[in-house]
Protein backbone atom coordinates (compact mmCIF):
# COMPACT_ATOMS: atom_id res chain seq x y z
CA UNK A 1 0.00 0.00 0.00
CA UNK A 2 1.37 3.10 -0.65
CA UNK A 3 0.91 6.52 0.33
CA UNK A 4 -0.43 7.68 -2.79
CA UNK A 5 0.76 10.92 -1.96
CA UNK A 6 3.25 13.37 -3.66
CA UNK A 7 5.15 15.71 -1.12
CA UNK A 8 2.50 17.87 0.98
CA UNK A 9 2.80 21.47 -0.95
CA UNK A 10 1.99 24.19 1.46
CA UNK A 11 -1.36 25.40 0.49
CA UNK A 12 -1.89 28.86 1.94
CA UNK A 13 1.41 29.40 3.62
CA UNK A 14 3.63 30.56 0.86
CA UNK A 15 4.49 34.19 1.56
CA UNK A 16 2.67 36.72 -0.23
CA UNK A 17 5.45 38.70 -1.43
CA UNK A 18 7.94 36.22 -1.60
CA UNK A 19 10.89 38.13 -3.05
CA UNK A 20 10.73 40.31 -0.10
CA UNK A 21 12.76 39.57 3.38
CA UNK A 22 10.74 39.92 6.30
CA UNK A 23 13.07 40.97 9.44
CA UNK A 24 13.51 38.86 11.92
CA UNK A 25 15.83 39.23 15.31
CA UNK A 26 18.03 36.80 16.50
CA UNK A 27 16.87 34.94 20.16
CA UNK A 28 19.66 32.92 20.39
CA UNK A 29 22.73 31.40 18.46
CA UNK A 30 23.81 28.04 19.91
CA UNK A 31 26.59 26.11 18.75
CA UNK A 32 26.35 22.73 17.80
CA UNK A 33 29.08 21.31 16.31
CA UNK A 34 32.68 23.11 15.65
CA UNK A 35 31.32 24.53 12.49
CA UNK A 36 27.62 24.33 12.86
CA UNK A 37 25.32 26.16 14.70
CA UNK A 38 21.53 27.14 15.13
CA UNK A 39 19.73 30.22 14.77
CA UNK A 40 16.65 31.06 16.58
CA UNK A 41 14.70 33.75 15.53
CA UNK A 42 11.41 35.87 15.53
CA UNK A 43 9.97 38.36 13.29
CA UNK A 44 10.70 41.64 14.53
CA UNK A 45 6.80 43.12 13.57
CA UNK A 46 5.67 39.76 15.91
CA UNK A 47 3.54 37.15 15.02
CA UNK A 48 3.98 33.55 13.91
CA UNK A 49 5.96 31.90 10.89
CA UNK A 50 4.25 28.79 10.59
CA UNK A 51 5.92 26.25 8.52
CA UNK A 52 5.81 22.84 7.34
CA UNK A 53 8.30 19.92 8.00
CA UNK A 54 11.09 19.99 5.19
CA UNK A 55 10.21 23.35 3.96
CA UNK A 56 12.71 26.36 3.52
CA UNK A 57 13.92 29.33 4.04
CA UNK A 58 15.99 31.76 2.62
CA UNK A 59 18.08 33.71 5.35
CA UNK A 60 19.94 36.91 4.04
CA UNK A 61 23.28 38.09 6.16
CA UNK A 62 22.60 42.17 5.21
CA UNK A 63 25.64 43.15 3.04
CA UNK A 64 26.61 39.83 2.31
CA UNK A 65 24.35 37.32 0.74
CA UNK A 66 21.28 35.13 1.08
CA UNK A 67 21.51 31.36 1.53
CA UNK A 68 18.86 28.57 1.53
CA UNK A 69 18.19 27.37 4.55
CA UNK A 70 16.27 24.58 5.87
CA UNK A 71 13.70 24.66 9.05
CA UNK A 72 14.60 22.53 11.73
CA UNK A 73 12.23 23.78 14.27
CA UNK A 74 8.93 22.27 15.84
CA UNK A 75 6.20 22.95 13.43
CA UNK A 76 3.69 22.92 16.67
CA UNK A 77 5.57 26.26 17.72
CA UNK A 78 5.79 28.79 14.89
CA UNK A 79 6.75 31.74 17.44
CA UNK A 80 10.43 30.95 17.28
CA UNK A 81 12.20 30.29 13.50
CA UNK A 82 15.00 27.70 13.89
CA UNK A 83 17.25 27.05 11.34
CA UNK A 84 20.71 24.65 11.79
CA UNK A 85 23.55 26.06 10.19
CA UNK A 86 27.14 24.67 8.67
CA UNK A 87 29.39 27.50 7.77
CA UNK A 88 30.90 26.67 4.77
CA UNK A 89 31.06 30.02 2.66
CA UNK A 90 30.79 33.64 3.07
CA UNK A 91 26.88 33.79 3.62
CA UNK A 92 26.45 31.09 6.13
CA UNK A 93 29.50 32.41 8.09
CA UNK A 94 28.02 35.73 8.58
CA UNK A 95 25.47 33.91 9.43
CA UNK A 96 27.40 32.37 12.52
CA UNK A 97 28.79 35.75 13.57
CA UNK A 98 25.23 36.97 14.47
CA UNK A 99 24.70 37.64 17.96
CA UNK A 100 21.06 38.01 19.78
CA UNK A 101 19.21 41.20 19.52
CA UNK A 102 20.65 41.20 15.53
CA UNK A 103 18.46 41.50 12.43
CA UNK A 104 18.64 38.80 9.77
CA UNK A 105 16.30 38.78 6.82
CA UNK A 106 14.04 35.63 5.92
CA UNK A 107 12.06 35.43 2.66
CA UNK A 108 10.09 31.54 3.50
CA UNK A 109 8.71 29.32 3.98
CA UNK A 110 9.46 27.80 0.46
CA UNK A 111 9.16 24.32 -1.33
CA UNK A 112 7.35 20.85 -0.80
CA UNK A 113 7.22 19.20 3.16
CA UNK A 114 7.34 15.62 3.93
CA UNK A 115 4.61 13.93 3.98
CA UNK A 116 4.10 13.96 7.89
CA UNK A 117 0.50 13.89 8.11
CA UNK A 118 -0.11 11.16 4.79
CA UNK A 119 2.26 8.69 6.40
CA UNK A 120 -0.19 8.65 9.59
CA UNK A 121 -1.36 5.13 10.44
CA UNK A 122 1.85 3.36 9.06
CA UNK A 123 5.29 2.80 10.54
CA UNK A 124 8.09 5.42 9.63
CA UNK A 125 11.99 5.39 8.93
CA UNK A 126 13.32 8.48 9.18
CA UNK A 127 17.23 8.13 7.92
CA UNK A 128 19.47 11.04 8.34
CA UNK A 129 23.09 11.76 7.56
CA UNK A 130 25.67 14.23 8.42
CA UNK A 131 23.05 17.62 8.82
CA UNK A 132 20.43 16.01 7.00
CA UNK A 133 19.14 15.69 10.24
CA UNK A 134 18.04 19.28 10.35
CA UNK A 135 15.33 19.24 7.68
CA UNK A 136 13.99 15.85 9.67
CA UNK A 137 13.96 17.30 13.53
CA UNK A 138 10.48 19.14 12.24
CA UNK A 139 8.97 15.58 11.36
CA UNK A 140 10.51 14.16 14.66
CA UNK A 141 8.55 17.03 16.37
CA UNK A 142 5.64 16.70 14.40
CA UNK A 143 5.17 13.19 15.23
CA UNK A 144 6.32 13.42 18.90
CA UNK A 145 3.31 15.47 19.05
CA UNK A 146 1.19 12.64 17.22
CA UNK A 147 2.52 9.62 18.41
CA UNK A 148 -0.71 7.84 18.67
CA UNK A 149 -0.79 8.15 14.75
CA UNK A 150 1.59 6.36 14.26
CA UNK A 151 2.92 2.58 13.90
CA UNK A 152 6.60 1.94 14.93
CA UNK A 153 9.11 5.19 14.05
CA UNK A 154 12.54 4.40 14.12
CA UNK A 155 15.28 7.29 13.71
CA UNK A 156 18.47 6.42 12.05
CA UNK A 157 21.35 9.10 12.09
CA UNK A 158 25.02 8.67 11.27
CA UNK A 159 27.75 11.27 10.81
CA UNK A 160 31.29 11.54 10.23
CA UNK A 161 32.75 11.33 14.04
CA UNK A 162 30.84 11.55 17.55
CA UNK A 163 32.13 16.00 17.07
CA UNK A 164 29.78 15.79 14.28
CA UNK A 165 26.76 14.65 15.64
CA UNK A 166 23.37 17.50 16.16
CA UNK A 167 21.42 17.93 18.76
CA UNK A 168 22.98 15.53 20.75
CA UNK A 169 20.65 16.33 24.68
CA UNK A 170 17.97 16.04 22.25
CA UNK A 171 19.03 12.62 20.90
CA UNK A 172 19.37 11.67 24.50
CA UNK A 173 15.76 12.02 25.64
CA UNK A 174 14.58 10.88 22.26
CA UNK A 175 16.62 7.46 22.88
CA UNK A 176 14.96 7.41 26.45
CA UNK A 177 11.69 7.08 24.84
CA UNK A 178 10.07 4.06 24.77
CA UNK A 179 7.84 4.49 21.70
CA UNK A 180 10.90 5.71 19.50
CA UNK A 181 14.00 3.90 18.11
CA UNK A 182 16.94 5.99 17.87
CA UNK A 183 20.03 4.55 16.29
CA UNK A 184 22.87 6.69 15.53
CA UNK A 185 26.66 5.61 14.13
CA UNK A 186 29.28 7.42 13.05
CA UNK A 187 31.56 6.13 10.06
CA UNK A 188 34.25 6.90 12.38
CA UNK A 189 35.71 7.09 16.04
CA UNK A 190 38.03 6.66 19.00
CA UNK A 191 38.08 4.03 21.36
CA UNK A 192 36.78 7.01 23.58
CA UNK A 193 33.53 6.31 21.89
CA UNK A 194 30.88 3.94 22.98
CA UNK A 195 28.55 4.16 20.76
CA UNK A 196 27.89 2.42 17.53
CA UNK A 197 30.71 2.84 14.80
CA UNK A 198 29.75 2.05 11.51
CA UNK A 199 27.84 3.66 8.29
CA UNK A 200 23.62 4.41 8.98
CA UNK A 201 22.67 2.07 6.59
CA UNK A 202 23.88 -0.74 8.28
CA UNK A 203 20.94 -0.32 10.61
CA UNK A 204 18.32 -0.70 7.98
CA UNK A 205 18.07 -4.66 7.89
CA UNK A 206 18.14 -4.49 11.95
CA UNK A 207 15.08 -1.66 12.26
CA UNK A 208 11.95 -2.60 13.13
CA UNK A 209 9.07 -1.74 10.97
CA UNK A 210 6.59 -3.43 8.51
CA UNK A 211 7.90 -2.84 5.26
CA UNK A 212 4.39 -2.96 3.74
CA UNK A 213 3.32 -0.29 5.70
CA UNK A 214 6.09 1.95 6.20
CA UNK A 215 6.89 5.55 5.04
CA UNK A 216 10.61 6.10 4.76
CA UNK A 217 12.00 9.55 4.74
CA UNK A 218 15.78 10.35 4.15
CA UNK A 219 17.64 13.44 3.99
CA UNK A 220 21.77 13.25 3.67
CA UNK A 221 24.35 13.60 1.17
CA UNK A 222 23.32 12.55 -2.07
CA UNK A 223 25.69 9.01 -1.85
CA UNK A 224 24.12 7.90 1.16
CA UNK A 225 20.78 8.80 0.38
CA UNK A 226 21.37 6.30 -2.65
CA UNK A 227 22.71 3.73 -0.94
CA UNK A 228 20.25 3.96 1.71
CA UNK A 229 17.45 3.73 -0.56
CA UNK A 230 18.73 0.75 -2.30
CA UNK A 231 18.33 -1.07 1.11
CA UNK A 232 14.85 -0.07 2.05
CA UNK A 233 14.37 -1.43 -1.58
CA UNK A 234 16.02 -4.54 -0.75
CA UNK A 235 13.44 -4.78 2.63
CA UNK A 236 10.70 -4.13 0.20
CA UNK A 237 9.36 -1.23 1.18
CA UNK A 238 7.21 0.13 -1.53
CA UNK A 239 9.14 2.92 -3.60
CA UNK A 240 6.27 4.86 -3.45
CA UNK A 241 6.66 5.17 -0.24
CA UNK A 242 10.17 6.64 -0.17
CA UNK A 243 10.92 10.35 0.05
CA UNK A 244 13.98 12.73 -0.01
CA UNK A 245 14.85 15.99 0.29
CA UNK A 246 17.37 17.18 -2.42
CA UNK A 247 19.56 20.08 -2.47
CA UNK A 248 21.51 22.01 -4.90
CA UNK A 249 22.26 25.69 -4.91
CA UNK A 250 19.25 28.33 -4.64
CA UNK A 251 18.73 32.04 -5.55
CA UNK A 252 15.63 32.95 -6.07
CA UNK A 253 13.62 30.05 -4.14
CA UNK A 254 10.30 30.56 -6.38
CA UNK A 255 11.32 28.89 -10.19
CA UNK A 256 12.16 31.75 -11.64
CA UNK A 257 15.93 31.90 -11.95
CA UNK A 258 16.94 28.54 -12.98
CA UNK A 259 19.80 28.21 -10.59
CA UNK A 260 18.25 24.86 -8.59
CA UNK A 261 17.43 23.23 -11.70
CA UNK A 262 17.20 19.25 -11.38
CA UNK A 263 16.08 17.85 -14.53
CA UNK A 264 12.71 19.01 -15.45
CA UNK A 265 12.13 19.60 -11.91
CA UNK A 266 13.31 23.44 -9.84
CA UNK A 267 14.23 21.79 -6.21
CA UNK A 268 13.05 25.45 -4.75
CA UNK A 269 9.66 25.61 -5.93
CA UNK A 270 9.26 20.97 -6.60
CA UNK A 271 11.12 20.39 -3.67
CA UNK A 272 12.98 20.33 -2.11
CA UNK A 273 10.91 17.22 -0.56
CA UNK A 274 10.29 14.39 -3.76
CA UNK A 275 9.03 11.49 -3.87
CA UNK A 276 11.75 9.08 -4.89
CA UNK A 277 9.47 7.29 -7.89
CA UNK A 278 10.00 10.76 -9.32
CA UNK A 279 13.14 11.84 -9.34
CA UNK A 280 14.57 7.91 -9.53
CA UNK A 281 15.72 8.06 -12.80
CA UNK A 282 17.25 11.40 -12.79
CA UNK A 283 19.42 10.14 -9.31
CA UNK A 284 21.53 7.98 -12.19
CA UNK A 285 22.32 10.67 -14.61
CA UNK A 286 25.59 12.37 -13.92
CA UNK A 287 25.34 16.15 -14.36
CA UNK A 288 22.10 17.07 -13.37
CA UNK B 1 13.86 -23.86 27.73
CA UNK B 2 16.06 -22.35 25.31
CA UNK B 3 18.24 -24.76 23.62
CA UNK B 4 21.21 -24.26 21.23
CA UNK B 5 19.80 -25.19 18.14
CA UNK B 6 16.67 -23.21 18.46
CA UNK B 7 18.56 -19.96 19.43
CA UNK B 8 21.04 -20.90 15.94
CA UNK B 9 17.81 -21.80 14.07
CA UNK B 10 16.48 -17.84 15.75
CA UNK B 11 19.68 -15.94 15.10
CA UNK B 12 19.42 -13.83 11.24
CA UNK B 13 22.54 -15.73 10.19
CA UNK B 14 21.09 -19.23 10.09
CA UNK B 15 17.76 -17.77 9.30
CA UNK B 16 15.78 -20.46 6.94
CA UNK B 17 18.82 -22.84 7.48
CA UNK B 18 18.23 -26.38 6.99
CA UNK B 19 17.14 -28.49 10.32
CA UNK B 20 19.92 -31.28 9.29
CA UNK B 21 22.63 -28.38 9.01
CA UNK B 22 21.49 -26.86 12.17
CA UNK B 23 21.61 -30.15 14.09
CA UNK B 24 25.40 -30.58 12.94
CA UNK B 25 26.30 -26.60 13.39
CA UNK B 26 24.94 -27.45 17.16
CA UNK B 27 27.63 -29.86 18.20
CA UNK B 28 30.17 -26.97 17.66
CA UNK B 29 28.00 -23.94 19.64
CA UNK B 30 28.48 -22.90 22.99
CA UNK B 31 26.98 -20.38 25.63
CA UNK B 32 29.51 -17.49 25.85
CA UNK B 33 29.46 -14.05 28.00
CA UNK B 34 32.00 -11.15 28.05
CA UNK B 35 32.00 -7.95 30.60
CA UNK B 36 32.40 -4.53 29.24
CA UNK B 37 35.58 -3.92 28.43
CA UNK B 38 36.91 -7.73 28.03
CA UNK B 39 38.52 -8.16 24.62
CA UNK B 40 36.98 -11.46 23.01
CA UNK B 41 40.37 -12.17 20.86
CA UNK B 42 43.20 -9.64 20.30
CA UNK B 43 45.05 -9.29 16.38
CA UNK B 44 47.46 -11.80 15.75
CA UNK B 45 46.20 -14.40 18.38
CA UNK B 46 44.56 -18.26 16.77
CA UNK B 47 41.43 -17.63 15.29
CA UNK B 48 39.48 -20.90 16.14
CA UNK B 49 35.78 -19.35 16.49
CA UNK B 50 33.37 -16.78 15.08
CA UNK B 51 30.67 -15.46 17.51
CA UNK B 52 26.79 -14.44 16.78
CA UNK B 53 26.15 -11.61 19.03
CA UNK B 54 22.89 -11.82 21.22
CA UNK B 55 22.80 -8.97 23.02
CA UNK B 56 25.16 -6.07 23.68
CA UNK B 57 28.22 -4.94 21.30
CA UNK B 58 31.66 -5.44 20.14
CA UNK B 59 33.69 -2.65 19.00
CA UNK B 60 36.03 -4.04 16.22
CA UNK B 61 39.63 -2.08 16.82
CA UNK B 62 43.15 -1.41 14.86
CA UNK B 63 45.81 -0.62 17.67
CA UNK B 64 48.00 1.98 16.09
CA UNK B 65 50.87 2.86 18.64
CA UNK B 66 50.61 6.63 17.97
CA UNK B 67 46.92 7.04 18.47
CA UNK B 68 46.10 3.80 20.42
CA UNK B 69 43.05 1.90 19.63
CA UNK B 70 40.97 2.92 16.85
CA UNK B 71 37.35 1.72 16.22
CA UNK B 72 36.62 0.64 12.65
CA UNK B 73 32.90 -1.14 13.11
CA UNK B 74 30.48 -2.13 16.08
CA UNK B 75 28.52 -5.06 16.13
CA UNK B 76 25.45 -5.09 17.90
CA UNK B 77 22.59 -8.11 18.76
CA UNK B 78 21.76 -10.18 15.64
CA UNK B 79 25.62 -9.61 14.14
CA UNK B 80 28.23 -11.90 13.55
CA UNK B 81 31.94 -11.35 14.31
CA UNK B 82 34.89 -12.87 13.26
CA UNK B 83 35.72 -14.61 10.06
CA UNK B 84 39.37 -15.45 9.79
CA UNK B 85 38.83 -18.95 11.30
CA UNK B 86 37.49 -19.67 7.97
CA UNK B 87 41.26 -18.95 5.83
CA UNK B 88 44.11 -19.91 6.56
CA UNK B 89 46.32 -18.60 8.19
CA UNK B 90 43.36 -18.30 10.59
CA UNK B 91 44.94 -15.52 12.60
CA UNK B 92 42.51 -12.54 13.81
CA UNK B 93 43.85 -9.20 12.18
CA UNK B 94 42.31 -6.70 14.63
CA UNK B 95 41.28 -6.49 17.80
CA UNK B 96 37.64 -7.41 19.29
CA UNK B 97 36.37 -5.71 22.16
CA UNK B 98 32.97 -5.94 24.52
CA UNK B 99 31.77 -2.33 24.60
CA UNK B 100 29.28 -3.74 26.71
CA UNK B 101 28.07 -6.96 28.29
CA UNK B 102 27.87 -9.37 26.05
CA UNK B 103 26.17 -12.40 25.32
CA UNK B 104 26.64 -14.63 22.14
CA UNK B 105 26.95 -18.11 20.98
CA UNK B 106 30.34 -18.81 20.17
CA UNK B 107 31.30 -21.64 17.34
CA UNK B 108 34.46 -23.72 17.22
CA UNK B 109 35.94 -22.87 13.86
CA UNK B 110 37.94 -26.52 13.91
CA UNK B 111 34.86 -28.18 14.36
CA UNK B 112 33.10 -26.10 11.52
CA UNK B 113 35.94 -26.38 8.78
CA UNK B 114 36.18 -30.80 9.75
CA UNK B 115 31.81 -30.42 8.95
CA UNK B 116 31.85 -28.54 6.05
CA UNK B 117 34.85 -30.58 4.81
CA UNK B 118 32.51 -33.66 5.24
CA UNK B 119 29.44 -32.32 3.84
CA UNK B 120 29.88 -29.62 1.32
CA UNK B 121 26.12 -29.17 0.42
CA UNK B 122 26.39 -27.45 4.46
CA UNK B 123 29.60 -26.09 3.44
CA UNK B 124 27.94 -24.45 0.03
CA UNK B 125 25.06 -23.20 2.36
CA UNK B 126 27.32 -21.73 4.83
CA UNK B 127 30.03 -20.25 2.20
CA UNK B 128 26.89 -18.70 0.37
CA UNK B 129 25.72 -16.75 4.10
CA UNK B 130 29.80 -15.90 4.68
CA UNK B 131 30.03 -14.47 1.41
CA UNK B 132 26.83 -11.99 1.86
CA UNK B 133 27.85 -10.97 5.01
CA UNK B 134 31.86 -10.49 3.69
CA UNK B 135 29.77 -8.39 0.66
CA UNK B 136 27.76 -6.07 2.82
CA UNK B 137 31.16 -5.49 5.33
CA UNK B 138 32.79 -4.85 2.01
CA UNK B 139 30.00 -2.08 0.61
CA UNK B 140 29.66 -0.48 4.41
CA UNK B 141 33.93 0.01 4.61
CA UNK B 142 33.37 1.38 0.90
CA UNK B 143 30.91 3.80 2.24
CA UNK B 144 32.95 4.78 4.98
CA UNK B 145 35.87 5.46 3.23
CA UNK B 146 33.89 7.55 1.27
CA UNK B 147 33.66 9.69 3.92
CA UNK B 148 30.05 10.96 2.50
CA UNK B 149 29.75 13.84 4.96
CA UNK B 150 32.95 15.56 4.05
CA UNK B 151 31.95 19.00 2.07
CA UNK B 152 35.72 18.44 0.00
CA UNK B 153 36.95 15.10 1.22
Amino acid sequence: MSTNSTPETMMGREPSAPMLPRPCTVQRVRQETYDTFTLELAPAAGGAFPFAPGQFNMLYAFGVGEVAISISGDPGRPEKLVHTIRAVGATTKALGHLRRGDTVGVRGPFGSAWPAAAAAGRDLIIIAGGIGLAPLRPVVYHVLRNRQKYGNVVLLYGARTPADLLYTKELEQWRGRFDLDVQVTVDRASASWHGTVGVVTNFIPRARFDPSETVAMICGPEIMMRFAIQEIEEMEVNTDNIYVSMERNMKCAVGFCGHCQFGPAFICKDGPVFSYNSIKTLLNIRGI
Amino acid sequence: METLERILAEHPFFKGMDQRYLELLTGCASNVRFEAGEYIFRAEEEANQFYLIRQGKVALEAFAPERGPIVILTLDQGEVLGWSWLFPPHRWRFDAQAVEFTRAIALDGACLRKKTEDNHDMGYEFMKRFSQLMARALLATRLQLLNVYELNP
